[in-house]
């Protein structure tokens, strides 16, 4: 018993050698959007490969999971006062801000690694919004305050969120993560990246990704306001004079 | 119960839209007016992003003014002549405000020019009105109203006269084509039918009575809206068939409501109500100006790559 502790704090003092390799899967590639799609929940499964060398870690595994939406540009703007009037003074401009971001995790992000690992890794939501580099190669002193806001409004709007407790350990080396979709998620391209530490330190990281779509009705509107947009104007013109109609026939006392 | 966009690409309640399309149809039905600037607001605070709004609500107002055209000309209570000549100048105004519209959003602040339009139309057209009808409010039982007067004259004066026998006046068509100009400018600018300036428009400027003026106004909303529905369609490509269909169905409704409780409506009371709602939007307006936000910064997506 003595020598197998001392064998681990041997083990534990040396840099990990990164013998872990990370297999995850994910439940379904793809959610389809229905009439009545109101959400969706997706399970992220994964194993912790050891190869025979390496034995088990005194202090099990952390594992996060980050699931981000399709990327796009989002203008940040911010209201000031002139005279009387409060007007929209200042923006910044983030092109590629994913409009949706889950951090998923076995416990608090805090918890497993430091706070300078966790920005150079983007572990959490805080930091999967790049700063755009300013065009006269400047500091802007007042951008992480726009970077701050954005952020603020999106986990208002429940698009960025992070759940300490959506991971489960199954067994110390088998893991699965619960991913809440919110009905309002963007549609399009999803990537997630599992990343598993030990000890504070990243030891392996494996990507997985799933497309959100329009399908049956949805989609068959979506394509015909898009393919024929004139005809479609005229039909929802011509549901209008319907309905209207029908409603002056319907109501008709006199 | 929950319905998914497929323009607006989220779920929403299917009862609340109904609702709200059921609450503005109300008012629209009764003053003749679309009721655009009780729908946008409402439709935004449910999350719908704002270009779907502006463009879904043209065949959603489209639809009750046809149900109010309708009920009003059983009535007899619509003046085609003076339709088409509100429509002819609306008309030059709308494609003048479109192209003031694309000018302001190119320089930016297009925001504070609406707002402040807003406040300083609708503030002025709201006080005098509010004045004029808790005036004439005041005045029911005292005497018998004197008959309005003086207004029209100086329109009586201008050459092309058209004599409208349905509201009983003869006008120049110049002060009518203005009119309709300025509401189908300021209509286009704030993304509105305008039936809510039009309306208070005839009835003081031109002394139309109230019945025919309602009339009127929504059978040239409706005209309007549907162009409008059109143009989004083709360009913007905004409309939300799922969206439109629920509010309309709701709005129809309303409006039969709407219109049967403003014939019972007495003058006087009908546009001291009408003043209060134009006066109340223009206030609310102003608030948003002046008071301090909760959160200054706000957040727009300009594109998302698909």
């Amino acid at each position: 018993m003595k020598r197998l502790l001392a064998l681990l704090l041997v083990f534990a003092a040396v840099p990990a050698a990164r013998a872990e390799t990370l297999v995850a899967a994910i439940s379904r590639a793809r959610v389809d959007i229905t009439s009545n799609f109101t959400g969706a929940e997706l399970a992220v499964f994964g194993s912790v490969e050891r190869d025979a060398a390496t034995i088990a870690r005194a202090t099990g595994y952390d594992v996060v999971v980050t699931v981000r939406g399709p990327r796009g540009a989002v203008t940040v703007r911010e209201k000031k006062l002139f005279g009387p009037f409060w007007l929209n003074a200042d923006a910044r401009k983030y092109i590629a801000a994913p409009a949706f971001v889950s951090v998923l995790s076995n416990r608090a992000l805090s918890e497993i690694t430091a706070p300078e690992l966790r920005e150079k890794l983007r572990i959490g939501v805080d930091t999967q919004i790049a700063a755009r580099p300013s065009a006269r190669f400047r500091l802007d002193e007042e951008e992480p305050e726009f970077r701050a806001a954005l952020l603020r409004i999106r986990r208002a709007q429940g698009l960025f969120s992070e759940h300490a407790e959506a991971v489960q350990l199954l067994t110390p080396t088998l893991f699965k993560a619960t991913l809440h979709l919110p009905g309002t998620a963007p549609l399009g391209p999803y990537d997630i990246d599992v990343a598993l530490f030990a000890d504070g330190s990243q030891l392996a990281r494996a990507s997985l990704n799933f497309t959100v779509n329009k399908v049956g009705s949805e989609d068959a509107v979506a394509a015909f306001a898009r393919r024929s947009p004139l005809l479609y104007g005229l039909s929802m013109v011509a549901i209008a004079m319907l309905v209207g109609w029908l409603a002056s026939v319907i109501f008709r006392r006199d | 119960m929950q319905i998914y966009l497929p323009i607006a690409e989220m779920p929403i309640d299917m009862f609340v839209v109904l609702g709200i399309g059921a609450a503005v149809g109300f008012i629209s039905g009764m003053f003749g007016i679309g009721g655009g600037f009780l729908l946008t607001p409402a439709l935004i605070f449910l999350g719908v992003p704002p270009a779907v709004v502006v463009a879904t609500q043209a065949p959603q107002i489209a639809a009750s003014s046809l149900t109010s055209t309708l009920a009003a000309w059983r009535k007899n209570a619509v003046d085609l002549k003076l339709g088409m000549a509100l429509l002819a100048g609306g008309l030059i105004g709308t494609q003048l405000g479109v192209t003031f519209f694309n000018a302001m959003s190119r320089i930016g602040q297009l925001d504070t020019v609406i707002a402040v339009s807003y406040v300083v139309l609708l503030g002025v057209i709201g006080l005098l009105m509010l004045i004029e009808s808790v005036g004439s409010v005041l005045a029911i039982g005292k005497t018998r109203a004197a008959a309005p007067k003086a207004t029209r004259r100086w329109g009586e004066r201008m050459p092309w006269r058209i004599r409208f026998e349905r509201s009983g006046m003869t006008v120049s068509v110049i002060p009518l084509m203005l009119l309709a100009l300025a509401v189908g400018f300021i209509g286009a600018v704030l993304g509105i039918g305008g039936g809510f300036i039009m309306v208070p428009a005839l009835i003081y400027l031109f002394r139309v009575p109230t019945q025919i003026v309602v009339g009127t106004s929504s059978l040239q909303i409706l005209v309007t809206m549907i162009a409008a529905t059109i143009l989004h369609a083709v360009t913007d490509r905004g409309v939300d068939l799922f969206l439109g269909s629920l509010l309309m169905v709701g709005s129809v409704f309303g409006a039969q409501f709407g219109a049967r409780a403003g014939a019972h409506l007495r003058g006087e009371y009908f546009r001291l109500l009408l003043a209060l709602l134009v006066f109340g939007v223009a206030l609310r307006f102003g608030l948003d100006l002046v008071a301090r936000p909760e959160h200054p910064f706000t957040a727009s997506a300009t594109e998302t790559s698909r």
